[in-house]
């Protein structure tokens, strides 16, 4: 005895959020009343226009006034509003102080590389669907498009023999300039980031590096044009491994 | 966990909506500044383990409320401050966003919330129901008033509230 589809079982159709014993109801009531799918294509139609015209807003550098006020000591310092990613402020000081401190915001930068990208991480792992801004789909033109954007040739990994499909990429903006994520996911729906920022000219590469940042475990490294930092929640085995198929495909 | 990095994960997200429920850039910031001074001075009361999204959503939404009943102001916004009608073909995303600003903006505000939480920010119906503080059927009914009016209004069949300007 199944309880007879309600409307509400075909909004939440729409919007993936049934169980999957609801689901395969749904779906065969659905195969018997095949005019009832225009409605649902309407429904999703709406929240992909949604999507279209407000996404970008993710992606934008946060304006500075959205930082609270001065006298909100628990809120950010300085220092580490400059290591957020898309904070205007860090972008402002940091572009001037550039040239001066050169060899101090060396060590700095690098030391923003994990907290950005796992800050990164954080905001479009959950997205349910639309978590990229190009798919895996299009990856040459992916490719092309951010590597034009960072000024220089980049490649996505392949993660197949770990068991990762390349889902897509974005593009972000940090204090350093454009960034590129790529994201992964495997059977389990598990994801994976990779940030690639670029890096200062001069700055020396460094060895693979692992932090932990609010349980996302990160590993990155530099090379001589790029920071690189993979991120996510599967253990820091697993990551490790991971992170080293990544490490090798760049020439680590 | 750090509490400050879990909400500033959250920002991006945060001012996505603000700004699809506000309309407006400006209004959707001022929006997300007053929801992270709320949610610093109320951190305490955050339990660890609870879902941060929708407490945050939560609070957007009471401070939302709480402004359109401090202005007295139904949903409602001067003709001239409304979007104009679209003149060039070649702004393809501009057209789209301004043409969904209006449209959300014609629908009753309760039903542009739920639209939004369900449509773009993808929460749960459970999620949602806590967040604004109604039952889950309730939930449902405004989902469905919602995705029927916005139809309407996108595909130009709603009651028009709009003057049309001819080209």
């Amino acid at each position: 005895m199944t309880t007879p589809i309600a409307e509400d079982d075909l909004h939440a159709y729409a919007d993936g959020q049934l169980d999957a014993a609801r689901l395969t109801q749904v779906e065969s009531w659905l195969a018997a009343h095949p005019e009832r799918r225009a409605r649902l294509e309407e429904w999703r139609a709406q929240s992909a226009a949604l999507h279209r015209a407000y996404d970008r807003v993710l992606g934008e550098p946060l304006p500075a006034r959205l930082l609270p006020p001065a006298n909100a000591p628990r809120w950010f310092d300085l220092r580490r509003l400059a290591a957020v990613a898309w904070v205007t402020l860090g972008l402002v000081l940091g572009f001037a102080l550039r040239d001066q401190t050169l060899s101090r915001d060396d060590k700095a930068a690098v030391a923003s590389l994990p907290r950005q990208a796992a800050i990164a991480h954080a905001v479009f792992v959950p997205e349910v669907r639309h978590p990229v801004e190009v798919g895996a789909e299009q990856e040459a033109h992916l490719v092309a498009w951010l590597s034009k954007r960072l000024g220089a040739p980049l490649k996505a990994p392949q993660l197949d023999s770990a068991g990762y499909k390349l889902v897509g990429g974005r593009l972000l903006t940090s204090e350093s300039g454009e960034v590129a994520q790529f994201m992964y996911e495997n059977a389990e729906k598990k994801r994976l980031t990779l940030y690639v920022r670029r890096e200062a000219p001069k700055a020396a590469a460094t060895a693979f590096r692992y932090a932990s940042e609010n349980g996302v475990d990160v590993f990155y490294w530099t090379d001589s044009r790029f920071g690189y930092a993979l991120s996510g929640s599967t253990g820091r085995e697993d990551m490790l491994n991971l992170g080293s198929l990544v490490y090798k495909q760049f020439g680590g | 966990m750090n509490y400050r990095d879990a909400i500033i994960a959250e920002i991006p997200r945060l001012r996505r909506y603000a700004r699809a429920l506000a309309g407006n850039g400006d209004l959707a910031d001022d929006l997300v500044q007053d929801t992270l001074q709320r949610a610093l001075e109320k951190w305490r009361l955050w339990q660890q383990g609870r879902e941060l999204r929708p407490w945050l959503f939560s609070i957007m939404h009471n401070l939302h409320v709480d402004g359109r009943r401090r202005d007295g102001r139904l949903d409602y916004r001067e003709e001239d401050e409304l979007p104009l009608p679209p003149q060039r073909a070649s702004q393809h995303d501009g057209l789209e966003l301004r043409d969904l600003d209006r449209a959300l903006a014609l629908l009753p505000p309760e039903q542009r919330e739920v639209l939004l939480l369900v449509g773009l920010e993808e929460l749960s119906y459970a999620e949602i129901a806590t967040a604004l503080n109604i039952p889950l059927g309730t939930v449902m009914s405004r989902l469905s008033r919602a995705r029927a009016r916005f139809k309407a209004v996108l595909t130009g069949e709603a009651a028009p509230l709009l003057k049309v300007v001819s080209p």
